[in-house]
């Protein structure tokens, strides 16, 4: 079944005490970060312990994410072998390119085969947070068939930009859409950019609506306390659980009769409703808000 | 491995541990424990630096640990990166 990414929390890769919590926050993925968390005196000591860290610790069904510092620093190739033997989930490849997923993914595919490990096992994440990666994303994500997702960075990307980054985010609605259509063309998950705010927990709710509505599949958390309302988010409402379980079984029933097309409530339902019921009625299980198999 | 200058990782924070390493003249491994679970943990986190420091084969160093309750995978990391950091004089 394809792995949920509604929420991804970023964790800072140089604190022992958040990285052996990372598990029990009821994140989706989480992004251990050994880049913009930690200051360059202790890149060293963070690879270390973030590596430990995944050998040692139950993170329990979080994805394990490993966010390295670019492959154009001294650090990107360091940290990329020293994470890879210890096998995360998949690697967050920050201010991402096209030379750069190819780098990290050749880099990749001789480590596993060192390690011994089925090759592709470690996914990749490119991390769009530029003008130059939002406009090539659509080659970004087809420069390794080993990218999952999307990571859409909007305070560097705005940085870039030489825009001001604002609360209601119209300045990153263009590279958000971009986003958001090259993954789903692509079949990777979108990830949106973090709300900042820490402590506006409706501004959030808003933010991450809105990301939703255009496409994105999940967000990124910069605290833990954000996870709870990313997630009622993404919650399908239960009176969409209720309208995509009527769909279903109108389109049962006109199969029976031998209908191709039917109405419900005097609206003809087709293939593109019929196939968002079912995601719907697939996502509502999954959270539980519904019982039994389908 | 041979401990060059006097290194540190790690920090005061709880669940961390810092150590801090420095060249010998005497013979053998020298180790300066404090923790605030000295009494429980004390002989289990003085077995895991020994093992990091035999692990890397440093054979003369001086050891000050102040531990904040690290488990063994912390300890490790961060014994392993002093050590590394005082043999090649700072690390990437």
């Amino acid at each position: 079944m394809k792995r949920l990414r509604r929420t991804m929390l970023f964790i800072p890769g140089n604190n022992p005490g958040m990285l052996q919590n990372a598990g029990v926050l009821g994140a989706d993925s989480v992004i251990l970060d050994l880049e913009d968390a930690v200051s360059l005196m202790e890149k060293d000591s963070a690879r270390r312990l973030v590596s430990a860290a995944i050998r040692t610790l139950d993170f329990g069904s979080s994805e394990i994410v490993v966010r390295i510092n670019p492959l154009d620093s001294p650090y990107g190739l360091l940290d990329l072998q020293a994470i890879a033997p210890v096998r995360p989930d998949a690697l967050l490849v920050p201010k991402a390119d096209v030379a750069q997923i190819r780098l990290a993914s050749s880099e990749l595919d001789r480590l596993e085969l060192e390690a011994g490990l089925e090759l592709g096992t470690i996914r990749l994440i490119p991390l769009i947070e530029s003008a130059m990666g939002v406009e090539t994303v659509t080659e970004i994500l087809a420069a390794s068939g080993r990218n999952v997702a999307v990571l859409f960075g909007g305070e560097d990307y705005t940085a870039d930009m030489g825009v001001r980054r604002t609360k209601p985010g119209e300045e990153i609605e263009y590279a958000r859409n971009r986003v958001a259509v090259a993954c789903r063309a692509a079949g990777a998950d979108a990830i949106d950019t973090p709300f900042t705010d820490v402590e506006d927990f409706e501004g959030l709710l808003v933010d991450t609506l809105k990301a939703r509505n255009l496409g994105f599949t999940g967000k990124a958390a910069i605290n833990p306390r954000q996870v709870d309302t990313i997630h009622q988010a993404y919650a399908p409402l239960q009176t969409e659980i209720r309208h995509a379980l009527r769909v279903l079984e109108a389109m049962e029933e006109a199969e029976r009769e031998g209908k191709g097309v039917f109405s419900l409530d005097g609206k003809m339902v087709d293939a593109p409703i019929i196939n968002r019921a079912r995601q719907t009625v697939d996502l509502a299980r999954r959270l539980g808000l519904i019982g039994g198999a389908s | 491995m041979i401990i060059l200058k006097a290194a540190k990782a790690g920090t005061l924070e709880s669940n961390d541990i810092l150590v801090m390493v420095m060249p010998t003249d005497k013979h053998g491994i020298e180790l300066e424990l404090e923790s605030i679970v000295m009494k429980q943990f004390g002989p289990r986190i003085r077995e895991v630096i020994l093992r990091t420091v035999a692990e890397l084969g440093v054979e003369n160093v001086h050891i000050r640990a102040q531990d904040r309750g690290a488990l063994d995978y912390a300890i490790a990391a961060r014994v392993e990166t002093a050590l590394r950091r005082g043999a090649e004089g700072g690390a990437l």
